[in-house]
């Protein structure tokens, strides 16, 4: 056998112990930078008026279409704009939609996830049922759907996205329960007389936690990155507003006359901010959830 | 065994499209934008809509619009498009060879690129392959679809001056080839026609890699894994230790188990496809479907993009019940089950 391992060893899979720790470390570090950057960005957020010298909607038409320069680090639009204003200003918005989304999914999907898993027979077949009748649409083709039909504002956006995302944690929550339900400690808190309610969501959620957390977060870069597309297309936030999707779509019409900043800064923003909400949720899935770990 | 399989679960996808139909018939009827508001104009008087309302049948009870819904649906039709004043069904079949070929190049691209980057990370663990492919996979998952189609046209369109102008299946002049499939490179192989091959191919290139490029990364982070996961088990450290070459070991043995997975990913990567397709569509002045629904939703006509939603919908679900069939039949563990 040591014959083997040692020839597999050393010529397919090279791996010492120093450079697993290595990989760790390194793997860590740019995790931290990422939440780092997801702090930076939600102060940037909430602090917007104030970090920012321009207007975002108060039009310069002396100094409209410029390359970045020292005065506008990031250009200006055809309307005098300054283009990093409308950026800082934007982050208000799609971290808001993010974040809107992914506390309505969240708590949605887990009331459901809990009330089917516990309670299975009928119940589990029925929410089930329209979990899987959502999914069987691509997400974001649905969101677009929704949206179309409600009609596009903020709060319909933040819906469609939610909407979409329930059936994440839904089947995440009622997996759980399957397996919790059954053990001791659940069976100890009914023996004592604890009504189903307060079974489940005293006893069972706290420990289907962590798994949610990782979902939660990457879910959040992908609500960025439906936002943005849908506004792109024109299905979501709606200009004047500033969203990063509308910005690079207005910025699109600038490609053949050479005013590359317009469309490609509000690209890097929404790049940005998803890479962090993914590299965040890849370290917390390898600290919380051991059984993922490697992959 | 093999046939009680395949049957229980073509069987489970009629609930599934009873799902989807209650949802597109929600989303087209149920909700604001009123149709019969949209079809009677802004200057409609109260009258004039509830007249429109009894018309289209609106005043019945839902149970009654549900089926009339359906019952249209199953006959194919899906109403007409006040743009183009055709039924939405033709317009949708006379778009879908542009999407499908868009669609299959991407996964083309995809695979193309995903597989063989994913073994070279797995073989060179740690090596620079590996953190290239690594690099790809996390920039392709956040990197906005759209953008990175703009920041290709930027560079080869207007930059290098490589690629042709974004205006859809072909460049100004070239005539299409004879319609055989649809697709254009397809159809211009078909018939030798090389001008009209070349057209298309320089259409294409870019759309394809853009939206190839966005979809690639989970099924790269899939081969990757399960070729680590295989190149430590016993079967092929017996290979090794038999003798046997490293390429017949690596390439031949240990690939071969790396693929089964890759199908059930087809599913999942399909509907990142279909997502992705729109807003390529979009960029690329691709004439697709979804190109489609998108400008019929400028025009304020919001029957096609329902249509459109419900249309993809029902491919989505042919596509993960097809793959879920290959499966079985590949990997036999699953029908057991």
């Amino acid at each position: 056998m040591s014959t083997l391992a040692s020839v597999s060893g050393s010529r397919v899979v090279r791996r010492s112990p120093r450079a697993a720790l290595w990989r760790r470390l390194r793997r860590n570090t740019l995790s931290l930078v990422a939440l780092g950057v997801l702090l930076l960005l939600t102060a940037m957020a909430v602090l917007a008026p104030t970090l920012t010298p321009y207007d975002p909607d108060a039009p310069d038409a002396e100094h409209a279409l410029q390359s970045p320069s020292l005065r506008h680090w990031l250009g200006t639009d055809i309307y005098g704009r300054d283009q990093l204003t409308r950026i800082v200003h934007a982050s208000r918005i799609d971290l808001l939609v993010a974040l809107g989304a992914t506390a309505m999914a969240l708590s949605t999907g887990v009331v459901l996830g809990a009330v089917a898993g516990y309670r299975g027979g009928w119940t589990d077949q029925l929410v089930m049922r329209a979990i899987d009748a959502v999914m069987a649409f691509p997400s974001f083709i649905l969101a677009m759907g929704i949206t179309a039909a409600l009609g596009n504002n903020t709060l319909n956006v933040i819906a469609a996205i939610a909407i979409t995302h329930v059936p994440i944690y839904a089947r995440l929550i009622r997996g759980e329960m399957l397996r919790v339900r059954e053990m001791e400690y659940a069976e100890a808190a009914r023996t004592v007389g604890n009504r189903p309610r307060r079974i489940v969501f005293r006893h069972l959620l706290p420990n289907c936690v962590p798994p949610v957390i990782v979902q939660a977060t990457l879910a959040m870069g992908f609500a960025v990155l439906t936002v943005a597309a849908l506004s792109f297309i024109g299905l979501g936030i709606r200009p004047p507003m500033s969203e990063w999707g509308a910005m690079t779509a207005e910025g699109a019409g600038y490609i053949v006359s050479g005013e590359w900043w317009l469309f490609l800064f509000p690209g890097v923003a929404i790049m940005v901010t998803v890479l962090s909400f993914n590299l965040v949720g890849d370290t917390l899935r390898d600290l919380l959830d051991p059984r993922m770990r490697g992959l | 065994m093999l046939g009680w399989y395949f049957l229980k679960r073509v069987l489970l996808i009629v609930p599934t499209l009873f799902g989807v139909t209650v949802i597109t018939f929600t989303l087209t009827y149920l909700l604001p934008g009123n149709p019969a508001l949209v079809k009677a104009g802004p200057l409609a008087t109260p009258e004039h809509i509830a007249e429109m309302e009894r018309r289209m049948g609106l005043d019945r009870p839902v149970a009654v619009q549900y089926w009339r819904y359906l019952s249209g649906v199953l006959r194919g039709d899906l109403g007409e498009s006040a743009t183009t004043g055709r039924p939405v069904l033709q317009d949708l079949l006379q778009r879908v060879p542009a999407t499908l070929e868009l669609t299959l190049a991407s996964l083309l691209v995809a695979l193309g690129v995903g597989i063989p980057l994913g073994v070279l990370a797995a073989v060179r663990r740690d090596s620079w392959v590996d953190h290239v492919s690594r690099l790809l996979g996390v920039g392709g998952v956040a990197m906005p679809t759209f953008w990175t189609g703009l920041l290709v046209l930027y560079v080869f369109f207007y930059k290098l001056g490589l690629a042709p102008p974004p205006l859809g299946r072909l460049s100004a002049g070239a005539s299409a080839p004879t319609a055989i499939t649809g697709l254009y490179t397809v159809d211009a192989l078909l018939t030798a026609n090389w001008a009209a091959l070349r057209s298309a191919l320089a259409q294409l290139v870019l759309p394809a890699l853009t939206l190839g490029f966005s979809v690639m990364a989970p099924l790269m982070r899939m081969v990757r894994a399960t070729m680590l996961e295989t190149l430590e088990s016993d079967y092929i450290k017996a290979a090794w230790a038999a003798g046997l070459p490293r390429r017949t070991i690596v390439y031949g043995d240990a690939l071969r188990n790396c693929l089964i997975p890759v199908i059930t990913l087809i599913g999942v990567v399909f509907g990142f496809l279909m997502a992705g397709n729109v807003v390529v569509e979009i960029v690329f002045a691709w004439p697709g479907i979804g190109n489609y629904a998108v400008t019929s939703l400028m025009s304020k006509d919001s029957g096609p993009i329902q249509s459109f939603v419900l249309f993809v919908a029902v491919v989505y679900v042919v596509v993960n019940l097809a793959v879920d069939l290959a499966y079985g039949f590949v990997d036999p563990r699953i029908r057991l089950r």
